[in-house]
C-alpha cells in the first residue's frame, strides 16, 4: 500500500453507523465477497434488531417465527437472566438457512462490527448454506420460512380447536423424541416444505368429503371383518420392514390411536428437527468457513483502503477473541472451539495450497501447492461435513499447533490413559479420534424400533445398541419412554444391549394418559 | 439463471430492514406458557423468596430459583457416567503417549469434552414486579365487601336511556324502527302486499268472467292507484329509524377502610415488631395492589394511641406501657370522624404481643364487642410471639389479651384470631385470613 488511500474511500469512520453507512458497508463487502472471492450466496435479507429482539430470537432457536411452546419461554427467561446479570453476552448476529437468507444484526454493534458480521454471516454462512451437500440434501431453504409460518398457524389452530393443554402434551412428547425424529440416510424423495401445507389441506378436505356419519351406524359384516383381518395382516407384514430408527416417523405413520391432528403435530416437530440436523453435522466447518471469509474480506477492505487501521485493529481484537482456544487446563476451557479449529484448518489449507512443505506434500498430495486456495476451499465447503472434513484435512501442523492429545477414560481402570499425542505415531490416531468426536450419529445413541406385536398386546419394542459401554441416562430414558408409551397407546419396552448381544438394562413404560 | 433483479444485490444494493421499531416481546406468549407450566413451582418459590426480603421490598419482582425437576425436558441421551470415553483435548504441554492421569473427581471427565452432559439442578430466572405480585397474592380477597355506594364521577357505566334518531349502525334498534315504520304505513294507508294481490286476483277473475267493462276499468284504476301508493310510501323511511341511546351513570363501588392497629410498647421487642410489620406490609401491599378504593389507617399505641402515616408506622420507634383500649378508642374516633359505617366497609387488623394492662382488658373487650365488631366487616387479631424454644409443647399459657378476646369469640362474629411465632408463619396466616372463600349463595 504505497499510495495512502484518500479519506473518501473509507466506507465509514468511527463507531457510529446509519442505514446509508450500512448500505455502503454491504456494497464494499459484496464487491469483495462476490466480486473477488466469487462466493455463491442466497439473496440476503438484512434486518437490524434490538437486544430485546435478539433475546426473542434466541428463544425460538434463532428463527423469525416459531410455534408457541413453554420450553421456548424457559429458554427465554434463562437467557434473559444470564444476559441481565452480565454472565452472557449476546451474539452479534444470527443467520438463518433460508432463501432469502435472513441476517439479523444487533443494533449495538459498531460500524466495524457490522462490516465483520455482514462478511461473516451474509457471505460466509450464506455461501456454506447454499453450497454444502448436507444442507442441499436435507433442507429446503426456499420453503422453510413458509413452512414455519404454516407450523405456527397450524399449532395455534389446534390450540383453539382442541385446547392448549392437549396440544402442549403432544408437543412435550414429540419434543422428547425429536432427536429420534431424523432420517439419517437420504431417501428417494427430496424435501419440499412448500407443498407440506397443501398436502395437509388436501388430506383434511379429502377426509371431510368422505366423512359420512351414517357409516357409523352400519353393523359390521363378518365378511368385511374377515377382509379387515386380512388387511391388518398385510399391514403388519409391511411393518416388518422394521427396524426403524426414526421413531417420530414411525409413530406418525403407525401409532394406532393418534388422531390426525396429533400426527400432523408430530410431523411438524419431526420436519423441523430434520431441518436442524445438518447444522449439527457441520457446525465446525460452517463457522470455519464464515470466519475464514470474514477474515479475507476484512483484510481486503483494509488493503483497498475502505476501512481505517483503527477499525482493523478493532476487528482483529474481536476476531482474536472469537478464535481463541484455551488449553484443557485453562479456567476458560469449554471444549474445542469450533471457530478456532475451523478457522485454523481453513487457514492451514490455504497455506498448503500456497506454500506446502514436504510433510504437506506427503499428507495432501492432491491439493498441496495447487496455488488456488479459494477454489480448493469452496470444493471442501461443498462436499464435506465435520466428520469427513477432519478425517481428510486435519494436518499434522494443526495437531502440533493446538497440542491436541487423546485421553481414554475407561471406567474399569483407575486412571485415565494418554493414548496419542502430537507426534509421528499419534497424528493418525488423533485425527481419527477427532473425526469420531464430530460424528453426530455416534454422539446420539443408536436406538431403533425392532418389533411390534400388532396381533396381540401391541407391545412396542425398542433396542439401544450400546457403544463403548455407555448406557442411556436412566431418569431421562424413563421419562421419554413414558411419553412414547402415551403416544403409542400401549406398552413400550426399551432394551439396551451391547455388541455381543447381551442385555444390560431394560426399561418399560405403560401409557398413563394415552393420546386418543 | 441470473435475473437482473438478483444481479443488483450481488453488486451490492440490498434493502436493509429496520426491525427495531417492531414490538419486541415475541416470546411473551412462550414466557406466559412457561410460567403457567411452572406455576406451582414458581408460586412456591415466590412465597419462599418473600420470607427473606426486607419489609420495603415485599412487592418487588426479582430473581427466583425453582427446582428444575418439573420443567425438565427429557431426551434419550447417553449417560454421563460409565463406559469407555475418548477425550480429545488441546494444549498438551507435558504428556507423552502412555502417560496416565489421575481421574478427576466427580466423574466430570478430563475437562468434559462433551457439552451434552450438562446438569441442571436449579433454574433461575427473573420475574417482573407484576408477575411476582400476581403469583404472590393469587386468590386473596377482602371478606364480605358488602356495602356499595355511589362516589363521585369516577366510575361510570353506560345505561340504556331511551332512543335517538341518529347514531352508529351498531346501535340501531330494529324493533323500535319497525314499530315506527308500521305505524307510519298504517297511518298513510300503504297497501299491504296481500291487498294488492287480492285486487290483482279480482281483476283476473273479472277479465276471465268477461264482466262489465266499467267494473274492470274501476278495478284496474284502483290497482294502479294502490300501486302508486305503495311506491310512494316507502316500507322503511329515514324518519322511522331509531338508535338506542345510552347514558353514563355513576357506578356504585365498594369502598373500604382498613385499620391497622399495632402495639409498639416496650414489651414488643425487635423480633415481635418485625413480625407485626411484616404482616402489615403484606396487608398494605395486598390492599394497595388489589383495591383501588381502599383507605388504610395506621394506628399505633403504647399506653396512648395515635393515628400516624405509613412511614411513621413502619419506621419510627417509640416505647411505653400498654393500654389496648386506647387504640380501639382512637379507631372509633377516626371512624366517627371520617368513615360513616353506613357507607364504608370497615376492616381492622390488630397486632400485639398479648400483653395488656390487666384492668384494661375488660374495657377493651367491651369496646370491641359493643362498638367495633358491629360496625366491622371483619376483625383480625394477630398475636406475635417468640418461638417456644425450650418450652414444652402446649405448655405456654395464653396471653391475657388472647384469653380476654377468646371469650367473645363466636361463629357469628366476624372475628379471627391467629398466632404468629416466626417469619415463615406470616404468609400462611395472612393467606388463611384473606383467602377467597367459596361464595355462599344468599348471603347479603
Amino acid at each position: 500500500m504505497k499510495n495512502k488511500p484518500a479519506k473518501n474511500k473509507l466506507l465509514f469512520e468511527g463507531a457510529d453507523w446509519d442505514f446509508d453507512t450500512l448500505n455502503r458497508i454491504y456494497e464494499g463487502v459484496a464487491a469483495i465477497g462476490h466480486g473477488e472471492l466469487k462466493l455463491d450466496i442466497y439473496r440476503p435479507r438484512i434486518e437490524v434488531i434490538t437486544t430485546e429482539q435478539m433475546l426473542d430470537a434466541y428463544a425460538s432457536t434463532g428463527m423469525p417465527l416459531f410455534y408457541r411452546h413453554w420450553s421456548f419461554g424457559k429458554q427465554f427467561v434463562r437467557n434473559e437472566a444470564l444476559y441481565r446479570k452480565g454472565w452472557q453476552g449476546l451474539a452479534y448476529e444470527i443467520v438463518i438457512n433460508s432463501n432469502p437468507c435472513v441476517v439479523y444484526l444487533l443494533e449495538e454493534n459498531t460500524a466495524t462490527m457490522q462490516a465483520l458480521v455482514l462478511a461473516h454471516a451474509a457471505f460466509g454462512h450464506n455461501h456454506f448454506f447454499k453450497n454444502n451437500y448436507v444442507f442441499k440434501q436435507w433442507t429446503d431453504a426456499d420453503g422453510i420460512l413458509d413452512y414455519l409460518a404454516f407450523a405456527k398457524n397450524y399449532i395455534a389452530h389446534c390450540e383453539d380447536r382442541y385446547g392448549a393443554a392437549e396440544v402442549e402434551r403432544v408437543l412435550d412428547a414429540a419434543h422428547a423424541l425429536q432427536n429420534q425424529g431424523i432420517h439419517r440416510y437420504p431417501g428417494k424423495k427430496t424435501i419440499d416444505l412448500r407443498s407440506e401445507e397443501k398436502r395437509e389441506r388436501q388430506r383434511r378436505e379429502h377426509g371431510e368429503r368422505l366423512f359420512n356419519d351414517l357409516w357409523r351406524t352400519v353393523p359390521e359384516q363378518t365378511k368385511k371383518a374377515k377382509k379387515r383381518i386380512d388387511q391388518e395382516r398385510e399391514r403388519r407384514r409391511a411393518l416388518l420392514g422394521l427396524p426403524e430408527e426414526n421413531i417420530l416417523y414411525f409413530l406418525e405413520k403407525t401409532a394406532p390411536r393418534l388422531r390426525p391432528w396429533q400426527r400432523e403435530v408430530i410431523r411438524i416437530v419431526r420436519l423441523i428437527a430434520q431441518y436442524f440436523y445438518p447444522q449439527r453435522q457441520t457446525k465446525m466447518m460452517n463457522e470455519g468457513c464464515a470466519t475464514y471469509t470474514h477474515y479475507q474480506i476484512m483484510q481486503r477492505l483494509l488493503e483497498k483502503g475502505q476501512i481505517g487501521e483503527g477499525s482493523f485493529m478493532e476487528f482483529l481484537h474481536s476476531h482474536t477473541n472469537v478464535v481463541a482456544q484455551p488449553g484443557f487446563d485453562d479456567r476458560r476451557y469449554y471444549g474445542l472451539n469450533p471457530y478456532a479449529l475451523g478457522f485454523a484448518m481453513m487457514k492451514d489449507i490455504e497455506r498448503i495450497c500456497l506454500k506446502p512443505e514436504a510433510e504437506d506434500r506427503q499428507w495432501f498430495p492432491d491439493i498441496a501447492g495447487n496455488k488456488d486456495p479459494m477454489e480448493t476451499l469452496k470444493d471442501i465447503w461443498a462436499n464435506y461435513r465435520d466428520e469427513s472434513f477432519v478425517s481428510q484435512f486435519l494436518s499434522p501442523n494443526i495437531i502440533r499447533k493446538l497440542g491436541l492429545f487423546l485421553v481414554v477414560d475407561d471406567h474399569r481402570e483407575s486412571e485415565l490413559a494418554v493414548d496419542a499425542i502430537h507426534n509421528e505415531r499419534g497424528y493418525t490416531k488423533v485425527r481419527r479420534a477427532l473425526a469420531r468426536n464430530y460424528d453426530v450419529s455416534r454422539a446420539d445413541p443408536d436406538i431403533q424400533i425392532v418389533d411390534v406385536n400388532l396381533d396381540g398386546d401391541r407391545r412396542l419394542e425398542l433396542r439401544h445398541q450400546v457403544v463403548d459401554g455407555v448406557t442411556l441416562d436412566e431418569d431421562d430414558a424413563e421419562r421419554v419412554l413414558q411419553h412414547l408409551a402415551n403416544l403409542w397407546g400401549y406398552e413400550v419396552y426399551l432394551v439396551e444391549s451391547n455388541p455381543e448381544g447381551e442385555t444390560t438394562t431394560k426399561h418399560h413404560a405403560e401409557p398413563v394418559h394415552p393420546f386418543m | 439463471m441470473v435475473h437482473a433483479r438478483e444481479a443488483g444485490w450481488l453488486r451490492g444494493t440490498v434493502h436493509i430492514i429496520d426491525r427495531r421499531r417492531d414490538a419486541s416481546g415475541k416470546s411473551l406468549g412462550n414466557r406466559q406458557r412457561f410460567i403457567r407450566r411452572a406455576r406451582a413451582l414458581v408460586r412456591h418459590a415466590v412465597r419462599e423468596a418473600s420470607k427473606d426480603r426486607k419489609v420495603t421490598d415485599a412487592g418487588k419482582g426479582g430473581e427466583i430459583t425453582v427446582p428444575s425437576g418439573g420443567i425438565h425436558e427429557p431426551s434419550l441421551r447417553r449417560s454421563s457416567k460409565g463406559g469407555i470415553r475418548e477425550y480429545l483435548l488441546p494444549g498438551n504441554k507435558q504428556y507423552t503417549e502412555g502417560d496416565t492421569i489421575e481421574r478427576p473427581p466427580s466423574g466430570g471427565g478430563a475437562g468434559g469434552a462433551s457439552a451434552d452432559g450438562e446438569g441442571e439442578d436449579e433454574f433461575r430466572f427473573v420475574l417482573s414486579d407484576d408477575e411476582f405480585i400476581d403469583l404472590f397474592l393469587e386468590d386473596l380477597e377482602l371478606p364480605d365487601l358488602a356495602k356499595r355506594q355511589v362516589m363521585g364521577e369516577e366510575k361510570t357505566q353506560p345505561r340504556r336511556a331511551g332512543y335517538k334518531s341518529s347514531g352508529a349502525p351498531s346501535q340501531l334498534s330494529v324493533p323500535r324502527t319497525m314499530r315506527n315504520s308500521l305505524s307510519r304505513r298504517l297511518a298513510l294507508k300503504r297497501p299491504k302486499p296481500d291487498e294488492i294481490a287480492a285486487l290483482e286476483g279480482r281483476l283476473k277473475e273479472l277479465e276471465e268472467a268477461g264482466a262489465d267493462e266499467d267494473e274492470i276499468l274501476a278495478v284496474r284504476a284502483e290497482l294502479e292507484r294502490q300501486g302508486l301508493r305503495a311506491r310512494a310510501i316507502p316500507f322503511i323511511d329515514p324518519v322511522d329509524v331509531r338508535y338506542r341511546r345510552y347514558e353514563m351513570v355513576p357506578k356504585p363501588v365498594a369502598q373500604a377502610v382498613m385499620f391497622c392497629l399495632m402495639d409498639v410498647s416496650g414489651s414488643m421487642d425487635e423480633h415481635l415488631k418485625d413480625l407485626a410489620k411484616r404482616f402489615y406490609s403484606l396487608l398494605y401491599l395486598f390492599l394497595s395492589r388489589r383495591y383501588r378504593y381502599v383507605e388504610v389507617v395506621f394506628i399505633r399505641h403504647t399506653h396512648e394511641a395515635q393515628e400516624v402515616d405509613e412511614d411513621t408506622f413502619f419506621h419510627s420507634r417509640e416505647t411505653g406501657g400498654t393500654v389496648v383500649s386506647t387504640a380501639l378508642e382512637e379507631m372509633i374516633r377516626v371512624v366517627s370522624d371520617r368513615f360513616p359505617p353506613a357507607n364504608w366497609n370497615i376492616y381492622a387488623a390488630q397486632a400485639s404481643d398479648g400483653d395488656n394492662l390487666p384492668i384494661d382488658n375488660e374495657k377493651a373487650v367491651t369496646l370491641l364487642r359493643n362498638v367495633i365488631l358491629p360496625m366491622c366487616q371483619h376483625y383480625a387479631y394477630i398475636e406475635v410471639g417468640r418461638e417456644p424454644e425450650e418450652r414444652r409443647r402446649g405448655g405456654e399459657p395464653p396471653s391475657t389479651l388472647w384469653r380476654a378476646y377468646d371469650l367473645i369469640q363466636s361463629p357469628d362474629l366476624p372475628m379471627a384470631m391467629r398466632k404468629v411465632r416466626d417469619r415463615r408463619d406470616i404468609y400462611p396466616v395472612f393467606r388463611e385470613l384473606f383467602e377467597r372463600k367459596p361464595t355462599v349463595a344468599g348471603v347479603a
